[in-house]
């Protein structure tokens, strides 16, 4: 039991170096963010934050989003969704490995989508809107078996592009009124 | 059924005796109080609070944050980063004097608040660099 002590105390050092490292890292700007600010970031030529922000909304509502959180005086908006999570080739995977293995099948069930957007206006002249989408997965378990930033460029393309119509379709209205 | 009865106000009083988790007000934290609060806050030499605001909102985007909620008249912006883990992050903005505004970030990594420096000084380097301002740490 004495010689047992100071391993935990090691084991207890280590977890909270980790959290600590990981926490630095997290909040340190790294090379990738300039690219992943581009793929997250359209300009548009307007500076009506609040009409941008609410052609923003009807996308994200034709996406299946509800909003959580609107603050349009910092330009905020901020939108989530639950989907399943299950794929039929992951499940029947699970099973056959199951099977095979004689252990508990674990297979993602649920998923949470968060994306939170975020207008600007720039030198008075134009605005920049941008958009992060996250989801946190649930096994069969009820534990989160994944939780992640999506990253995938063909996700914030196309969002941009039903953006893109949404605000051009706004403008015909304006103009029609 | 008398033993039930003694054993029940035992546990009962067992019970009323322990102490309040120190979770709860993290008071087992190593710093004293008035550290923690050193460590998380900084001071910038403008008194536009939406500015810092917006700052603050867009640091977190680049630093790959969703933001959960921001309020411009408490001056709050709150998000969580998810990348294998949950890093939750409260930034306030608050003006002090003429020209200053006081900016303090706290953040806890899945259940374990972040005491240590390091990862703050990390935070403001970003927001001094969104800020196009040099931050200073409180007298």
């Amino acid at each position: 039991m004495r010689f047992l002590k100071p391993f935990y105390l090691t084991v207890l050092c280590c977890l909270a170096g980790c959290a600590s490292g990981i926490a630095r890292e997290a909040l340190t700007l790294q090379a990738e963010a300039l690219q992943q600010r581009r793929l997250q970031t359209r300009r548009f030529e307007t500076v009506d934050e609040e009409r941008l922000l609410s052609a923003a909304l009807d996308v994200l509502q034709d996406l299946g989003f509800a909003v959580d959180e609107a603050t349009p005086q910092l330009g905020v908006l901020v939108v989530s969704k639950n989907r399943d999570a299950d794929s039929t080739g992951e499940i029947v995977g699970s099973f056959i490995i199951g099977a095979v293995s004689d252990s508990e099948v674990i297979y993602n069930v649920e998923q949470k989508i968060r994306a939170s957007v975020v207008t600007r206006v720039v030198k008075n002249r134009h605005s920049t809107l941008r958009v992060t989408f996250q989801r946190t997965v649930w096994n069969n378990r009820g534990e989160i078996s994944d939780n992640e930033s999506i990253d995938d460029p063909a996700v914030y393309q196309e969002f941009f592009s039903k953006l893109s119509k949404a605000v051009f379709l706004r403008a015909q209205e304006l103009q029609t009124l | 059924m008398r033993h039930i009865f003694f054993s029940a106000l035992l546990i009962s009083t067992l019970l009323g005796c322990e102490s309040i988790d120190p979770r709860i007000l993290d008071t087992t934290t190593s710093q004293s109080q008035l550290g923690v609060r050193q460590v998380q806050t900084r001071v910038f030499d403008t008194s536009d609070k939406e500015r810092t605001l917006r700052s603050v909102i867009a640091t977190l985007q680049d630093l790959n944050f969703v933001i959960d909620k921001a309020d411009l008249s408490l001056g709050t912006v709150s998000a969580t980063k998810l990348d294998g883990y949950a890093l939750r992050m409260t930034v306030s903005v608050r003006g002090r004097g003429e020209g200053q505004m006081v900016v303090r970030a706290n953040a806890q990594l899945n259940t374990n608040p972040i005491t240590d420096p390091a990862p703050y000084q990390a935070f403001f380097m970003a927001l001094e660099r969104a800020m196009f301002l040099a931050a200073h740490s409180v007298d």
